[in-house]
Parts: structure tokens; sequence; C-alpha cells
């Protein structure tokens, strides 16, 4: 992974520097509330429902062992022993002090880390395909273009005050493991028809309160110019992009309110400005940061290896983590495996400092020294020989990292909903909590089959809800927690927004729902069908009907 | 008007006066002052005839509200020595956007100020987009402070990207070789 120079790390180090200093100024007064607010924000500290939030970027996902070992210490010292992995690859802390945050930050830049943009109106933390490089369905690695527009993007002067929020996601598979088009700005690196590689990109796409899937604004731009074609949206969203209403702001609004052929057209212009100008990315500089992501040392490996086909033969929980677990990598004898953050009984996407100190350690023995962070809040080991699996399976296990439960009805994608976060409107953990605990039995789950369950406190979407199979939405009606229930949302290539199924329900309501969304599944299902398959083929209505069949017609009408 | 702002890196008296038009003003009829002076763009539109040899010595420069097309003084700007381009509020941006263009694009090389919600935080981004005469709120800052800001501005020594500041984005600034890791 990609391992600071001196420039970096200065420019780290200068940064730590200058927030000390304007918290020092704001805890002597200097620096009103209002003042400080976007300058702790691009830090990634938030001011929460009972302490601050911080939130620390992971660029592209990629961990490595010493940082997940630093993740755990400020668990231990500055928080309450865990951390929370987010959609977005960050990590975040419910309890820190918020005096204590420089030095935090301090602690996280000398192991190349840091929570910069991690929030405010500014181009945020750059993910990317979390089996980048190890994926047999891989173009091209898509890190080392997001470990350059990550350079560019940070502390970018220009644009640290955009209208909104600003997210950018790579991909370079034939399989979109990023959900390309609900960000601001898709990366889908291809190779034309001389084998150069470009991306084809995508512009508008956000979740939220209006989502809107992204639409292609170039079909083919260069590797050469990423940077200033990127620049060029930015311009134009900067200088046009509605500032009156927060909820209008996001780029996705003006590229509609424009059409994506005008919006289109203005950054041609704009970019026929800066095109071959000094921010063209040299060969030099894809080469430099390249070299960071070269494969590891892996060792020749046969494809076939009987003494593990043995160990899946004899055991069969083992077998059933294998399968549900682990992926096929494009190395003959390696495979990459996903440690579950989805343990009935704990918040999803939570992870204790025990736990990252033994993710850190299993990455040492088996995976290189590295790790990487899964939007759906899992965390993979994308380098494993075949031969370690089982001994990883046994250390993972006793560390309930190892519930066989990847793309199955309890591996949910939460936010921390109101038990946290100020913006929500309900909480969202004890819905995921009541639905792993009603659903646990892993034949049932097996059973069901491949399955999106996404929870969000609120329409800031953060749990991803619109594009789960089945999204629960957390709305507020006279201050109470209501629960607004999409289905036939999906994620990856054909990334669809769900439907909502009518009126909202009680939080005590929601597993009976679910239930019934799923009794009906099992109905109608036609053989392997998935419960998106079905629904796609059906339609929402013999699911609403069921669900709505016993229950009083008085109830409020839906927010949409 | 402030009393003081940094000019170039350097705190200095400064008196110029910012004119407004009032709601039911006309740029055309509305009194410019004696003395150094900027003045929104529509009145400098309206009677460019009348102001052009103040603008010409220095003596009146002309504002942009945040929003205002920098296009439209494409054609002034040999003769503007003064251009002042406002923030409503300190996060609205897109005056770093329309610096970034005057200077850039236009080529702009005349003083460049920022005006309105001008506020120490923002210096290093302001100056790097292009601005070289910081106004902020009259009374705002104490000298110390100011002293303070100033150092500030140079926060970051070796920025990443491409600005007005440093053309050359940082790849082609410095060799980065890649053999200069750092061990953390």
């Amino acid at each position: 992974m990609y391992q600071y120079d001196e420039y970096d790390q200065r420019l780290l180090d200068e940064r730590v520097a200058q927030f000390r200093d304007q918290m020092r100024r704001y805890l002597a007064g200097e620096l009103s509330d209002d003042e400080f607010r976007p300058l702790r924000l691009q830090n990634g500290l938030y001011i929460q429902r009972h302490a601050p939030m911080f939130r620390i970027s992971v660029p592209y996902g990629n961990l490595a062992s010493r940082q997940l070992r630093k993740l755990a210490h400020l668990a231990r010292t500055f928080d309450r022993g865990y951390a929370h992995f987010t959609t977005r690859t960050n990590v975040q802390f419910n309890w820190p002090a918020l005096e204590n945050v420089p030095e935090m930050l301090a602690e996280l830049a000398s192991v190349q880390m840091h929570a910069n943009q991690t929030s405010g109106n500014c181009i945020r933390n750059i993910t990317a395909d979390p089996f980048a490089g190890v994926a047999a369905d891989e173009v091209a690695d898509p890190r080392p273009f997001a470990e350059i527009l990550r350079q560019w993007a940070t502390y970018n002067p220009e644009f640290a005050f955009l209208p909104r929020k600003f997210k950018i996601a790579f991909n370079s598979a034939a399989e979109d493991r990023v959900v390309l088009r609900v960000y601001d700005i898709g990366l889908d690196l291809i190779r034309n028809g001389a084998g150069e590689p470009g991306f084809r990109v995508l512009v508008g796409g956000g979740l939220g309160r209006t989502p809107i899937l992204g639409e292609e604004v170039a079909a083919f731009v260069p590797w050469q110019h990423l940077i200033t074609y990127c620049e060029a949206i930015l311009r134009v969203y900067n200088r046009y992009g509605r500032r009156d209403n927060l909820w209008k702001a996001r780029i996705k609004i003006l590229v509609k309110a424009l059409g994506v052929e005008e919006f289109r057209r203005q950054v041609e212009e704009e970019w026929a400005h800066s095109k071959d100008g000094p921010s063209t990315i040299t060969e030099a500089e894809l080469a430099r940061v390249a070299a960071h992501f070269a494969p590891p040392a892996y060792e020749d490996l046969p494809a076939q290896d009987p003494a593990f086909d043995a160990q899946l033969a004899g055991n069969k929980a083992f077998a059933t983590w294998f399968k549900r677990n682990v992926r096929a990598h494009r190395q003959p004898g390696y495979a990459s495996v996903i440690l579950s953050l989805k343990k009935t009984g704990t918040a999803p996407g939570d992870v204790t400092a025990e736990q990252m100190d033994l993710i850190a350690d299993l990455a040492d023995r088996f995976s290189f020294g590295e790790a990487r962070m899964l939007h759906e809040q899992n965390v993979a080991l994308a380098d494993v020989r075949r031969q370690d699996l089982f001994e990883l399976w046994q250390a993972a296990r006793e560390a309930g990292l190892a519930t066989p439960n990847i793309g199955l009805l309890t591996d949910i994608i939460c936010c921390p909903g109101g038990d946290f976060c100020s913006l929500a409107n309900a909480r969202s953990i004890p819905v995921a909590d009541a639905l792993q605990r009603r659903f646990d039995d892993l034949d049932y789950q097996h059973d069901i089959g491949e399955i999106d369950l996404n929870i969000s406190g609120c329409m800031n979407s953060c749990g991803h809800h619109h594009v789960g199979h089945i999204g629960i939405l957390g709305v507020d009606k006279n201050n109470e927690e209501w629960y607004q229930i999409t289905i036939g949302g999906t994620q990856g290539n054909g990334t669809t927004l769900g439907k909502v199924i009518g009126p909202s329900f009680a939080l005590d309501e929601v597993v009976g729902v679910v239930e019934q969304l799923l009794e009906t599944y099992v109905e109608l299902r036609h053989e392997d069908e998935r419960f998106i398959d079905t629904v796609q083929r059906v339609g929402i209505e013999p699911f609403k009907t069921r669900v709505y069949a016993d229950r009083q017609p008085h109830r409020k009408p839906a927010h949409v | 008007m402030s009393d003081k702002i940094i000019k170039n890196g350097r705190i200095v008296a400064d008196a110029r006066l910012t004119v407004t038009l009032a709601e039911g003003e006309a740029p055309a009829d509305i009194a410019v002052p004696a003395g150094q002076v900027l003045v929104p763009l529509a009145v400098w539109q309206a009677r460019r005839d009348e102001l052009l040899s103040r603008a010409q010595s220095g003596e009146l420069g002309v504002w942009l509200a945040a929003g205002e097309d920098v296009a439209a003084l494409a054609d002034d700007l040999a003769d503007l020595q003064v251009i002042a381009l406002q923030f409503p509020k300190f996060t609205d941006g897109r005056s770093y956007s329309a610096a970034t263009l005057l200077r850039s694009r236009y080529g702009y090389r005349g003083e460049l100020r920022a005006i309105g919600f001008v506020l120490r935080d923002q210096f290093n981004y302001m100056t790097r987009c292009g601005f070289d005469s910081l106004e902020p709120p009259t009374g705002r800052y104490t000298d110390e402070q100011l002293e303070a800001a100033v150092a500030s501005i140079e926060d970051f020594t070796q920025p990443y990207q491409s600005s007005v500041k440093d053309p050359l984005p940082l790849f082609r600034r410095v060799d980065r070789g890649t053999d200069q890791q750092v061990q953390a």
C-alpha cells in the first residue's frame, strides 16, 4: 500500500499543527462556534448527541497492521475501547473528549493516518474496490489513481468550501463493488480499444433525501487527464451549484437542473482550458505511486490442494464459513477472506480494540500485513494462502469475527443512528439488533439466501437503505420513531433504488414486517431465485398486500 | 473599510472604502466618494467612461459579489489596478474559483483583494488561489492576532496541487523519487 514520502509526512504534520492551534484558539474563545465548525469538520470532528464524534479517514479502505494497532490504542486511550467502521471506509470514535482530538490526530499522523476532510462541504475520503489488485475480474488496479486524486483533493484551496459535501469512488472490474452510481463522481477505470487505461466518468449520483443515480458525463477520459477533468467538474459545481438550500446543494441537483448534456458541455468548456496543463499526470508520477501497489511476494502454490480439500470435507462449520466469507483470488493457492463485523449482539460495523489488534495480528501472519475495509462494514484480508485458511478461521472465530453471514440476512448495513448521531430521526442499532436476534438461525439465513438489508436512521442515508433489497429508513413523526420500508433496491452493476411499500411502522412492528416480506418471498420464489430476483419478477404488490393486509388503514402516510 | 489589511504577506494600513448599493439605489445615480474606493460591478459597468481614469490610477477598484462572473471584467483588466471578490459568508467558496480564473485564465496581474467574511483560517487557501490582499472585517483581529495570521499563510510549505501560487503540482515541482519513503 501507499507509503508516505517526506512531502506527504510534512504536509500532514503541518495540518496537525494547524488544527492544534485552531483548537487552542477555540478553547481560548478566539474562534466562535460558527467559525470553528467547518475547521473541526474538515478535521473529522463532529459535536454529537452525547459527545464529540471523531471520524478518521481510511483512503480507499486500505489499512496496514500498524495502523489498526494505532486505532486500537486510540480506542483504549481516548474512547471506550471500540470504534465503528462506516459505509464510507471511515473509522468513527463516539466518545472522545474535544480537547484530546489534536493529540489523537498527532498519534494518527505517526502512522500516516488522518481525519482530513472526513466531513464538511469538501472532497471527502475517496473509496475504491476493496478487492483491487486481487479480483479476477479487475481491468486495472484503481488504487494508484485513487491515491493521486487523494493528493490532489487534500487541502485543495479552491474546493474546501463547496456548496455541499463531495464524494468520489473508483471501480475497475466487471462487477461494481463500490456502488459507483451513488457517488458525486464515479470513476470506472476501463481500457479503450488500444488497451490504454482511462475513465468512464459518472456524475451526479447520491442517496440522501433525493436519491439519484449518476449519469455518464464522459465515456473515456485518458488517465493522464484524471485531475484536470475532475477539476473541471468541481469548478463548474463550485461556481454554479445551489447554495440557497441545503437540500438542493449536491451536484446531483445541478446536473438534473441543467440536464447531463448541458452539464457535460460546461465541463468540457472548462476542461478545454486546463487539459494538457501542469496537472496532467506524468508517466513518472503514475509509476512512482503504482510501485506502492505492486503485488506482494506471492509463493508459487498449486491450484489444487488435497490437504485443504480434506479440511473442508471434514469440518462443516469451516466449510460453511469458507462458502460465505471467502472469495476467489487471481493468484493460485490464495484467497481473500471477509471478517464479519456483524455478529448478533454487536452493532453492525462496531469493532473492539482487542479485535482490531487481532485483525492486525492476522494481517501480519496471513496477509502481508494489510487489511481492507468494505463499504458493507466488514474487513477483508485480501491475500491469504489457502493452506492458512483453517488456522485463520479458528483465530477469527474465537474473536467473534467469523460469523458465516457475508451477504446474508444478518450482514446488515447500519448507520449509528439516533443512539449517537445528532442528525438521526430514529435509532437504527436497535432495529438491526432485533432483526439479527430474530433471524440468528444460520440454517434459516442460508435458506433465505443472499439478501442485502440496509438501515439508515435518517434521510442522509449513511446506511444506504435506498439500495438495500430491503431498506429501512428511520423517520420522525411528532417526535416518535417510525420506520419506512423499501424493497427492490440493489447495489452493484444494475444499481436500482428501492420502492416504498407504504405507510411506515413502529419500532416493534419492523421485525414482523421483515418476516412477512421473507415469507412472501419463500412462497413466491422460483428455484434458485434470490429475494431480489423474486421482487424484480413479481413487483412489490404481493409483498405490500401481505404486509398491510392485517394492519390498520388509519396510519399516517409515509414521507418520501 | 478596514484599518489594517494584509498585502503581499505584510500588515499595512488601508483606507479603501467599499461602496455598496442599497436597495432601490441605481448604479447610475449613487455618489462615488473621492479617494480610494471599491465600487460594485454594476456601478463600474454603468459608468465606465466616467470612472476610467480613477481606475487606471488605482484609486478606484471594482468588487464582485460571489457568483458574479469574472468574465464580465475580461475586457477591463488592463485598466484595473484593483479588483475585489466578496465572501458573503466565509463558507461560501465561489470566490476561490473566481480568483483562480481571474489570475490563471484571464491573466490579471493587479491587486486582488478578498473582502467580506475574510477570516484568518482561510488566508492560506485564499493566497494560494491568487489573492494578494486580504481585508478582514474591521476590528475582527488584534494586531497580535494579525501577526500570527500572517505567519499562518505559510501553513503548508509544499502543497500537493497546482494553484495560482504554485502553478506546478508537487509531482512536477519536486523530485519525488521512489527511494525516500518515511518509515512510520
